[in-house]
Order: structure tokens, then sequence, then C-alpha cells
């Protein structure tokens, strides 16, 4: 059996492949103790390889050397994206990931190649980190943020990056008596304005694919369906991409 | 260090508690990159010995220089004629601006956004945490950059300093006011030094330095080889030390270091295995120890075979023209070979888009890693032209923008690592 694990920042996914087939798929997440949330994942499982990626990977290839377990390779979550797309869409070109602390936009080549990346910097804005920050705000649970959003009627115009600011925005909107549903829509505009503008750098083409774990926020899918003025390709479980491309790389290594 | 540096440290005052928290930190980096490689030069050892005594034994050649009656004068960039200040028999030396030191107190002086190579040069003089600022009898600004320009009316205030103006254009007139400028600084530094500079001094401290970037140059040239025989963090490193010691003995030492090069070249031996992605690092200056980018590249399954920055071939592709034997003759050679720098304040710049592509495909490179700092206007605009332009021509690149925190390392090592499985 050959593994891959995604270890991002707010949970870890793990995929399983048998001669070219997914047997066995897992999430936890990550918390203060990823080293035991990763072991906890492979525990009792026959691997004989295992591919890393996301800003984990080497926690995985140092857990499991301790353990005496498989031999660990790492890659970066663009490239186990861009594998993990690859195999799901082969005919995607473009693809983008909004994660729990990052955001990245790649394109890629007719034969699936990385061609270009953009990542969002050291902050946190147009992110799932900021998803959830507001969620908390708003006092909804982040599952049930995009839904909320979507009840709105008119996106308010939020202009700062910077999620702390955004919040102070949402909080003067609020004061001035603005439905809650038109702010939280607004703060979903926001990330789906700059994500455009990351898409735009890489030379946007069709069919787009968006993963990672900002893909399962209705809101943020219909808004990116808006502005590209078609729907993307949301996989089943878009958080599990980079674990699935992490096991692709493994498989033909 | 040893303690025995304590006296000369307090007597040039400075914050002996600080200074010894940041020669602990800087020898733990040091220790971190540098002497964790394996397979290096035994040439090396020179560097190590050098940077290990860099506040300590040549700060005491300073003392030991003064103590005779030469000057010393400190420069931050390329621009200041180091041939004018050798010839006036002054110890010319590059000041400390590659740390996050002094940060909070620099903001006193100078904006939160401004760049932090400029922070860092405010910062150690606040702080009082570099020796060599406060070993100089002068130091010369230049206006290079916004950010720059203004901060030396404040750093003035602080230190003897003296500020040249670098035009931003080529034309005649432009070049008649660098050469005015060289000349304000020939007599400023005779007034300094009350030495008269003569042809016969002029001529040859223009060979020392050109010495000094011949064997720059032929280091360069080495690194074509692949397997690369040196580390990139190893060839920046010398570059560093090129600003801060003896040029003489300095272009002795890289001569004999070389030597070994071409040695290992023959021998088919490098520091990484024949066919590792060969990276050109492009971009703003790196100061000591200003090692964070060349570290997260070689890391990541890349070496780095050039630097094409200040510290880098900037400093080191053109020499004076040696032919000229009057005062005036030396002089003209000189302004022309100052005004060849194609440094990002320049309007336009078109020759350093040309000269990247000319490096990275002599130097077989497979991508340039484009380094701009934070806040720094000339090398980010040039950052957008300089990435088109080598779209055009198939050269991959990835563009950075950062300063000299620790904060974004592990997203700086996705984005290097990504462009490294691209490479492959």
């Amino acid at each position: 059996m050959i593994a891959g694990i995604d270890v991002g920042s707010r949970s870890i996914e793990l995929v399983c492949r048998r001669d070219g087939a997914v047997v066995h798929t897992a999430r936890r997440p990550t918390t203060f103790d990823p080293r035991g949330q990763i072991r906890s994942l492979v525990a009792g499982l026959p691997l004989e390889r295992v591919t890393a990626t996301g800003y984990g990977r080497t926690l995985v290839a140092q857990t499991l050397a301790e353990d005496n377990g498989p031999p660990v390779e790492t890659i970066t979550e663009i490239k186990a994206y861009a594998l993990g797309v690859r195999d799901l869409s082969p005919e995607a070109r473009t693809v983008l990931d909004i994660g729990g602390q990052d955001t990245k936009a790649i394109s890629l080549t007719g034969d699936g190649r990385v061609l270009k990346f953009e990542m969002n910097d050291r902050c946190a804005a147009g992110t799932g980190k900021f998803l959830e920050h507001v969620a908390n705000v708003f006092q909804i649970s982040i599952e049930e943020f995009g839904a909320y959003a979507l009840q709105g009627d008119e996106a308010l115009t939020i202009n700062s990056m910077c999620t702390v600011f955004a919040e102070t925005e949402a909080t003067s909107l609020m004061a001035q008596g603005h439905r809650p549903e038109n702010i939280a829509l607004g703060l979903h505009a926001s990330i789906v304005k700059r994500t455009m503008n990351m898409l735009g750098r890489v030379g946007l083409t069709h069919p787009v694919v968006f993963a990672g774990g900002v893909a399962r926020n209705p809101c943020v899918v219909e808004l990116v369906s808006r502005a590209l003025g078609r729907e993307p390709v949301v996989p089943d479980n878009p958080d599990m991409v980079g674990a699935l491309g992490a096991a692709l790389y493994g498989s033909v290594q | 260090m040893s303690q025995s540096y304590h006296e000369m440290w307090e007597k040039l005052n400075l914050d002996l508690p600080a200074h010894d928290g940041l020669l602990q930190v800087l020898g733990k980096f040091y220790g971190d990159i540098y002497m964790s490689q394996q397979g290096r030069l035994q040439g090396m050892e020179y560097l190590d010995f050098v940077l290990s005594e860099v506040h300590g034994l040549r700060i005491k050649e300073l003392q030991d220089a003064k103590a005779q009656g030469r000057k010393v004068i400190g420069s931050f960039c390329v621009f200041v004629p180091e041939e004018i200040s050798l010839a006036a028999d002054a110890v010319h030396v590059g000041l400390c601006s590659g740390a996050d030191a002094g940060k909070e107190e620099a903001e006193k002086l100078v904006p939160r956004n401004t760049c932090a190579l400029i922070k860092s040069f405010i910062g150690f003089k606040m702080a009082k945490l570099c020796p060599f600022t406060e070993s100089c009898d002068l130091i010369v600004g230049e206006t290079t950059c916004d950010g720059k320009k203004k901060a030396y009316e404040a750093f003035g205030e602080l230190v003897p300093m003296l500020v040249m103006e670098v035009p931003q254009q080529k034309r005649a007139c432009d070049r008649e006011l660098w050469k005015a400028e060289v000349l304000r600084y020939m007599v400023e530094v005779e007034k300094l030094t009350g030495k008269t500079i003569t042809a016969e001094k002029l001529k040859a401290a223009i060979k020392t330095v050109n010495d000094r970037r011949r064997v720059l140059q032929r280091l360069n040239r080495l690194r074509e080889a692949d397997p690369a025989p040196i580390s990139g963090r190893d060839a920046l490193l010398i570059n560093q030390v090129g600003f801060y010691d003896d040029p003489v003995r300095f272009t002795a030492s890289i001569s004999t270091l070389c030597d070994q090069i071409e040695e290992r070249i023959k021998a088919g031996q490098g520091v990484a295995p024949k066919g590792t992605p060969r990276l050109l690092l492009s971009g703003c200056p790196m100061a000591v120890p200003n090692w964070k980018l060349p570290y997260v590249i070689e890391s990541s399954g890349a070496v780095i075979v050039g630097e094409e920055s200040c510290i880098g071939t900037r400093n080191t592709r053109d020499l004076v023209d040696e032919s000229g034997e009057t005062l005036e003759e030396m002089i003209e050679t000189i302004v022309d070979r100052y005004l060849k720098i194609d440094c990002a304040c320049f309007t336009p710049n078109t020759e350093r888009m040309d000269n990247v592509a000319a490096i990275a495909r002599e130097l077989k490179a497979d991508g340039v890693v484009q380094y701009t700092l934070m806040f720094c206007q000339p090398y980010g605009h040039e950052a957008i032209k300089l990435g088109n332009r080598l779209e055009k021509e198939s050269i991959p690149s990835l563009a950075i923008e950062t300063d000299y925190s620790m904060e974004d390392v592990e997203q700086l090592k996705t984005r290097v690592e990504a462009f490294v499985e691209m490479l492959k």
C-alpha cells in the first residue's frame, strides 16, 4: 500500500492506493499535536512508501523515521495538487487551491505539469483562516458560514485585505445597520476578488479546478463561478486532492 | 570571538551585552548555514576565519591603521569609488546592514515601510552594534534610491557623512554630473586624509581593486562547471567578505581557492551531483548575515551558480581601464567604469535585463530567482519587467519579496521547492 499524507494547518488527510486504486482515505484535525495525529492516521496500515506534502511535510518524514516506519519522500502542495487534479480532471489547465493558511493558483501545461504558480505572502488574507476568523465574529460555525452568506442579496464592499482590519470594517458596517448576511457575503466576495487576481497572474485558462478545504464553502464556489462566468470543477473531496496527488507521486516513483 | 576584544569594543562605544548577543546569534546562524555543508573546499577555512574575526581582528587592523594616521572610510554601495579612497591611503570598508538589528530604534528615524537594509544600517548605529561604523572617519552615502537618500539625512546627524549624487540616467550631461561628483569625492578624501592623490598612487589603487574584481570574475567563470564546484552560499560569502577584508590579502586567498576549484573541476567533483538544478540569484544586495534565501534555495535540492547583485557580478563585471597615465585620464576611466553599473536606480535600465539573461545562459542556469527586499521600489519594479523578459526567453523565474525576518521561512521553502520541482 502506498500512502499520500497532506499535513495542512487545519487538517491532515491520508490517501492510500494499491494496484492503481484508492483503497483507504482518512482525515483528522491537525490540532497542536500533529505528530500524534500523523501517528494515529497511519497506525496499523501496511504502508510500503509514503509521500508527504503540505506545510508539515518534513514532520511526517521525521515522525515515521523515529517510528522505523516506511520511507518518506516530500513534495510541495503545488506539485501534489497538480498531480491530484490531473488524475481527477485530466483536461484541467488551472488549479485554485484555497487551504487553511495558503491560497495557491497554479497553471498547468497540456500534459499536466506545473507551468506557473502564485502563492499568498505571509498574510492570511483570502485564506481559510480568514473565513474561520470572521465566522467566529459572526458566531456561526465555519461549516455553516457559506450557506449563511448566500442568504445575502447585496455583497457589501470590504476594502481591507487584512484579516483583522476586515473585521473592523465588518463591525463598522454592522453599526451602520446593514444586514449581517450582506456583510458576510461581502467578506466572501473580498476573498474571491483576491483569488481572481491571483488566477489572473498565472494566466487563467479553462477548465479551472477548485480544490482545497475552502472549496467546501458554497458561497465561495458560487462567487468564483460568477467571476469566472462558468462553474469551476470542484472535486467530490476537494480537501483530499493534495493527499491524493502525494499518493500518486509515490505510486510512480 | 575572544574576550580580548572587549576593551577595543568598549573604546568604540559598542553596547557590549547587546553586541555579545549579536555575535552569539551570528555564530550559531553561521554554524547552521555554513559549517553543516558537505564537501566544502579547504580554502573556505580562510573565509570562516575572516568571518569569525570580522568584528575582532579586522577591527583591530582598522584601529592599528588609524593609529598610524590612516583614515577609515565606510560605504554601503558599489558606486562609491574605492580606488580614490585607496589612492589617499585610506582603508575602505563596507558597513553592517544584513540583519534585523536595532529595528525599533531605526523606526524612530525612518518610516516603518522602509526596506530592511536601510533600517538595518541605521539600527546597527543606533543600537551601537557595528564596530565598522564606529571606526569610520567618514561614511559615504549615495542617492541610489529615495529611501537611502532620505535616510542619509537622518543618519548624517549621527556620523560624519558625505552623500554622492548618482545620476539616474546615462546621457552625456549625467556623465558630467557623475564626473563632478567623483572629483568632489577626491577633494573630500584628500582633505580628510591630508594626502595628495597622485597619478602613481591612483594607478596602483586601480590595479588593486581591479585585481580583486579579476579574481572574483575568475571564480564566477569556474561556476559554469557542472557539477557545481562551490556552493552559492560560499560564493556569496566570498563576495560579502570582499567588502570587509584587506583587498590584497583577499585577492591572494581567493586566487588560491580558485586553484583548488580548478582541480575539483578537473576531477569532476562538486558540491551537488551533476544535473542538480542550477539557479541564478538576481536582484537586491545581500550584506552579511543575509543568508536566508540562499540557504532556503540550497536546502531545496538546487544549487546557486551566480549572483546578479551588487554583492556579486554587478560589483565585479567591469574593470577600470588601466591604460590611463595622467590623473585626468584615470578619472575619466573611473567615471566610465562606474557608469556601466546597471543598478535599478537608472531609467531606463534595459542593460540589466540583457545582462541577467546573458549571465543565466553563460552559467547554464535552469532558472532565475529574483530577490527583492520588501519596500525596495527600484528592484520591485524591475522584478516585473525582468520576469516578463525571462518568460520571453523561456528562462523560468521565481520572484521573491522578503526581508531579514524569519517569519516567512516556511512559505519561502514551499515556493522555492515548488520552483525546483518545476525545473526537474
